[in-house]
């Protein structure tokens, strides 16, 4: 019996909203568990102009400056492989995606 | 008519400035991807409309961007720059080893004879090559591995390979450079590299006439004479009429010869130019005056082309990659400033006026002549 599909909400920072040719959020199926792993795999899977973009090629480690946040939370540290919080989860929150404010 | 292309990268975006063969009235497209930086633009000399551009950004990485009409619709294509093997380390600014890691694409050149095959020079240094239109690389590691790596060193803008030359009467011989390491070639097609560095002599580096470790900041060649080589050092204009395997200084009357810029005219292979800058401590035009310079003599006796630049309160700088020239009857030449502005002088520099004034710093100058 395969994993349950959850539809994930994610807001895109302004320039890869426009790398990716998309508007406002997107929305994503992911198969359980839904983590930040699994959410980037989708998300790049279903726009691959993102690889690279959000996480390096090689090592998947985050872009030093940018951040992941959801429910008020910063979720930047936490390990790719944690469960996303339920709200994300289920849909009704979307995952931040966030460039830092730095440079001119 | 023939008409040109001018493919400008800016810090904050690529704009694409286009005219007919007067040079008089611009039509200016852009800004393409605004708010990346847009190192360097180059259209395939088998397919104009075939264009490669280098998209960067501080948050975001490298994006590489392909154009099949001539900048007027783009797609990403691939930009995962992988070194081959375990890439090691080079030296860092305090002397001591470094990992190499990749930052970005600094300059892309695309083949003279498949439009699907394009070069790209990288920070940290190293040469990579795509045969599907830029979709994937694969590094030329003959380069970074030929021996001398881990004495290159990270000039103040970076360790990149800014240089790639592809010799029209040669495929298998290329020329690159890199900043802080110096020139190289190769004559199997990217296969195998050796310095090509005699003759330099850099006070900067304890050794100043070392076999690598020059800061050699562009080179510049005339299609008809592929074995004739200019070049813009940190200090110093230099020659090589053997390929690279020896150099003299041709800085002669220059004013300073610190500088990023070098070109040869389309027609002219004695011909010359040079943007001075005052030193590498004040990047900006001896006493406010912007001079482009320029050679008859393939160096040596140098005079400045001033009419129409400003000669006055003039701080800009112009970086390595941003010259250009077209191949019109009579050469166009063209350069951009830190300022923003790009100039054309459609009179081989006797003449110059600005297209657009308020660009963003301009990174890179191309020039496209077409039928």
């Amino acid at each position: 019996m395969s994993n349950p599909v959850a539809t994930i909400r994610v807001l895109l920072p302004y320039h890869l909203r426009n790398l990716a040719r998309v508007d406002g959020e997107v929305t994503l199926q992911v198969a359980a568990p839904v983590t930040l792993c699994t959410v980037l795999d989708a998300l790049e899977a279903r726009y691959p102009m993102l690889c690279g973009t959000i996480r390096d090629h090689d090592t998947q480690k985050r872009r030093p400056f940018l951040r992941f946040f959801a429910c008020e939370e910063d979720l930047s540290h936490d390990s790719p492989d944690a469960p996303l919080p339920d709200p994300v989860a289920a849909g009704k929150e979307p995952l931040l995606i966030i460039g830092a404010i730095a440079g001119g | 008519m023939s008409k040109v292309r001018v493919l400008v990268g800016t810090r904050k975006g690529a704009f694409i400035l286009t005219s007919d063969g007067k040079r008089k009235k611009w039509e200016v497209s852009g800004p393409h991807f605004p708010g990346w930086e847009i190192y360097h633009v180059k259209g395939s000399p088998v397919d104009p409309d075939r264009l490669y551009a280098s998209q960067s950004s501080g948050w975001f990485g490298q994006v590489l961007q392909c154009s099949s009409d001539g900048g007027k619709t783009w797609a990403p294509g691939g930009n995962k720059f992988t070194y081959a093997g375990v890439p090691g380390t080079h030296m860092w600014y305090d002397g001591t080893p470094h990992p190499w890691e990749f930052k970005r694409v600094w300059h892309l050149e695309p083949s003279l004879t498949d439009a699907q095959t394009v070069y790209a020079g990288v920070e940290d240094a190293a040469i990579f090559r795509s045969t599907d239109g830029g979709a994937n690389w694969e590094e030329m590691r003959g380069l970074r591995e030929h021996g001398t790596g881990p004495q290159w060193q990270p000039g103040a803008g970076g360790m990149c390979l800014h240089t790639i030359i592809l010799d029209p009467s040669n495929p298998q011989r290329m020329y690159i450079a890199i900043s802080a390491a110096g020139a190289f070639r190769s004559d199997d097609g990217g296969k195998n590299w050796k310095p090509i560095n005699k003759g330099l002599v850099s006070n900067m580096i304890p050794d100043p006439t070392a076999e690598v470790g020059h800061c050699v900041h562009h080179v510049a060649m005339h299609p008809d004479r592929p074995g004739v080589l200019f070049m813009q050092k940190h200090w110093d204009v230099m020659r090589s009429d053997d390929a690279g395997d020896n150099w003299r200084e041709v800085s002669g009357n220059l004013p300073t010869d610190f500088g990023f810029a070098i070109d040869v005219h389309a027609h002219e292979p004695e011909t010359v130019f040079v943007v001075p800058i005052k030193s590498d401590s004040e990047h900006f035009p001896l006493e406010g005056k912007l001079q482009v310079f320029r050679s008859r003599t393939g160096g040596n006796e140098w005079e400045p082309l001033t009419r129409g630049l400003p000669q006055s309160d003039c701080y800009v700088n112009v970086l390595r990659d941003a010259m250009s020239v077209d191949k019109l009857d009579t050469c166009g030449v063209y350069f951009g400033t830190t300022g923003g502005q790009v100039y054309v002088s459609p009179d081989g520099g006797d003449s110059w006026s600005a297209i657009v004034h308020d660009l963003p710093t301009v990174l890179s100058v191309e020039v496209q002549t077409l039928p």
